[in-house]
């Protein structure tokens, strides 16, 4: 029987995926190449740059996928990790510590190179992800999402004060003059020429965040088919089935909470550098919901869906600002509407459409398909529904 | 063999008022089949349920294969060598039927989250072994055909059997069944019975719950009989048939 198996079910095998997705892929990463130095010729900076902060946020929402798309535990605080990665670039890149260092000879700390602050900024945020999933382990639904949404609340004020007895944030008004990235001497500010192409910042912080996209796909798509992904998708499926199974759920969400929350930190990092200044405005409630929003609108639980999700939700603001100005001049002869009061019930119309039209997100993997399109299994004659039955 | 694989002693579990196991005490034998029969309500599922870890019992003792297994948590009964299976069918439903079962591995494997990411060769190893076994067992139980199926697609039974190859999945010493047969015709019931006789012959102890008396008394070994939380008679089959307590209490309505 066992040797059937594999007659049964062909599984491709590592040679034929390689000699299918291998071309498939350089043609991507070619695409991918030439993509900022075509969005800046044809749609000027302002698009480039939109372009380098969607690959942030859809490092944001695949961490978040993990949480809620693979293990199903509803996290509404999620962008306080982001902001601990913000928070850990600046604080080791900027004067800001300066007079709390000066004299003790570490004042190198505030240069410390980005390769050493990414894994740092992972690792803190994913401390903090165990934090928060620590005390929320029991909870469920609605009572883990109201936690966890106090959760990034309290991240966010705990910014705004810790300016005593040592001011460590500087409160509200932020950090400035955040150095921005630096490999082995090389600013990323300044341009790199390559023949008669000149790389500006924007480039530059674009392949950078490219890179760390693909990582954060590939840790992503690797886990997926894991021992530890499997035991997510159990648990967001039937928690004590999960438990039958021999899985330590305690562990494993604590494993989710953590993994979600260091692509988290990562990608703040990266936007404290990007960025040269963060505040904690950056990181409130709403920042929140707009990367569950690309979690939900994109396909929880699919990668490409939530790449796609993040894709859409990041560029809308940039196409209302390229299409309804132009509008107005041509039609009104002034302008009544900003584009950006526009982008929320533009958000609003998308969410309520698909939540309508296609609950299970624009591009689903085939269990979230099957979850909403599929009726579940009927109440079985002779058994009673009970709870551990 | 006469040894004693699991050894329940003076189990009481109470739901505020209502005193679901009162004083049970059961002893099961390597390699046997074990029936546990009782009217509804009288406790067989609570039993299991605070076996495997999943309520806490109020007092007793469970010994299982020399290890002390009262009150642990359900991933350490697990990986002691007791899975189960539950009367409302409880799939992963939105996973396929393979992946159902490569699941239930989960307790004997052991890649994280560094070898996931790294995909070392111990991982890859450890996966293709994980995915081969689950295939092996889908085969074992007759379901093979289903394997890339979305589980809550199968047909009852052979979702029944589903839950079965998960559980198997986990390598268990003890395989405890709540009313596997519920719902099924008597041919299904009767391939199921074969099933059952195919895993005691592998070596693996059965502990079973069923309502329906014939099949019982043709697979048993022994047979212990739930009322109202209390254990009123345990022997073999043939002396369960005639013990006038057991008749009054369930074969008397389930035969007549
Ligand atoms: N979680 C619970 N909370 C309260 N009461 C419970 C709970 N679980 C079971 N009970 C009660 O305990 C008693 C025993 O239930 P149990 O499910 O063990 O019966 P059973 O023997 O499996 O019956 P059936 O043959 O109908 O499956 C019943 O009265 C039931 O209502
Ligand atoms: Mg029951």
């Amino acid at each position: 029987m066992a040797f059937l198996a594999g007659d049964v079910y062909p599984c491709r095998s590592p040679m034929n995926v390689a000699t299918v997705r291998r071309p498939l892929f350089l043609l991507v990463l070619v695409a991918l190449s030439i993509l900022p130095f075509v969005i800046q010729q044809t749609l000027g900076n302002a698009w480039l740059r939109t372009l380098d902060t969607a690959m942030l946020y859809i490092m944001l929402a695949l961490g978040l996928n993990i949480v809620i798309g693979y293990a199903g535990l509803l996290d509404l605080g999620y962008i306080a990790f982001y902001a601990v990665g913000a928070y850990t670039y600046a604080l080791l890149n900027s004067p800001q510590l300066l007079p709390l260092l000066s004299g003790t000879g570490y004042e190198g700390l505030l240069h410390t190179p980005i390769w050493i602050v990414l894994p740092l900024a992972a690792f803190l945020a994913g401390l903090f992800g165990m934090l928060l999933g620590a005390p929320t382990l029991k909870l469920r639904g609605d009572y883990l999402a109201i936690v966890t949404l106090g959760f990034g609340e309290i991240i966010r004020l705990l910014l705004r004060n810790l300016t005593r007895p040592v001011n460590i944030t500087n409160g509200p008004i932020g950090i400035n003059q955040i150095a921005p990235a630096s490999f082995a001497g090389h600013r990323i500010t300044s341009p790199v020429h390559l023949g008669s192409i000149e790389l500006s910042s924007l480039h530059q912080y674009y392949f950078l965040f490219l890179v760390l996209v693909l990582c954060v796909i590939l840790v992503s798509a690797r886990l997926q088919d894991s021992r530890i992904g499997r035991a997510w998708i159990a648990i967001r499926e039937d928690e004590i089935a999960a438990q039958a199974m021999g899985i330590n759920t305690r562990n494993v969400k604590l494993m989710a909470f953590a993994m979600g929350a260091s692509f988290g930190g990562v990608s703040g990092a990266l936007f404290a550098s990007y960025q040269g200044f963060v505040s904690p405005e950056s990181f409130i409630l709403m920042e929140s919901v707009m990367v569950l929003a690309m979690v939900v609108l994109g396909g929880m639980g699919n990668i490409p869906g939530v790449i796609l999700g993040a894709i859409l939700i990041s560029l809308t603001p940039e196409v209302l600002r390229d299409i309804v100005n132009p509008l107005q001049d041509r039609f009104l002869g002034e302008r009544i509407v900003a584009p950006d009061d526009l982008r929320m019930l533009v958000f609003a119309m998308a969410l309520i459409l698909v939540m309508l039209l296609r609950p299970e997100g624009l591009w689903p993997s085939r269990r979230r398909k099957a979850e909403f399109h599929e009726a579940d299994p009927v109440v079985t004659p002779g058994t009673r529904a009970g709870q551990h039955d | 063999m006469t040894e004693a694989l699991l050894e329940i002693r003076g189990i009481n579990k109470r739901f505020g008022g209502l005193h679901a196991l009162n004083d049970v005490s059961l002893s099961i034998r390597r390699g046997e089949i074990y029936g546990l029969i009782g009217p509804n309500g009288a406790g067989k599922t609570t039993l299991f349920n605070v076996l495997t870890g999943l309520y806490q019992p109020d007092e007793g003792s469970f010994t299982f294969n020399g290890i002390d297994l009262f009150r642990k948590k359900p991933h350490v009964v697990v990986a002691s060598g007791i899975a189960r299976t539950f009367q409302n069918i409880r799939l992963f439903h939105n996973m396929t039927a393979l992946e159902n079962v490569m699941v239930g591995r989960h307790a004997r494997a052991k890649a994280g989250i560094l070898g996931a990411v790294l995909r070392s060769r111990r991982t890859q190893h450890e996966e293709a072994a994980i995915k081969q076994r689950a295939a092996q067992l889908l085969d074992y139980v007759g379901i093979s055909h289903r394997a890339d199926d979305i589980a809550k697609h199968l047909s009852y039974g052979d979702q029944r059997r589903l839950e079965i190859a998960r559980a198997l999945a986990t390598d268990p010493i003890l395989l405890a069944l709540d009313e596997p047969a519920a719902g099924m015709n008597s041919t299904e019931t009767e391939s199921l019975k074969r099933l059952m006789q195919t895993i005691r012959d592998s070596g693996i102890t059965i502990l079973l719950i069923e309502h329906d008396v014939k099949l019982m008394m043709g697979l048993c070994d022994r047979i212990a009989v739930l009322d109202y939380g209390r254990k009123i008679a345990e022997g073999v089959p043939e002396t369960i048939r005639t013990d006038p307590k057991v008749i009054e209490a369930y074969l008397g309505v389930a035969e007549s």
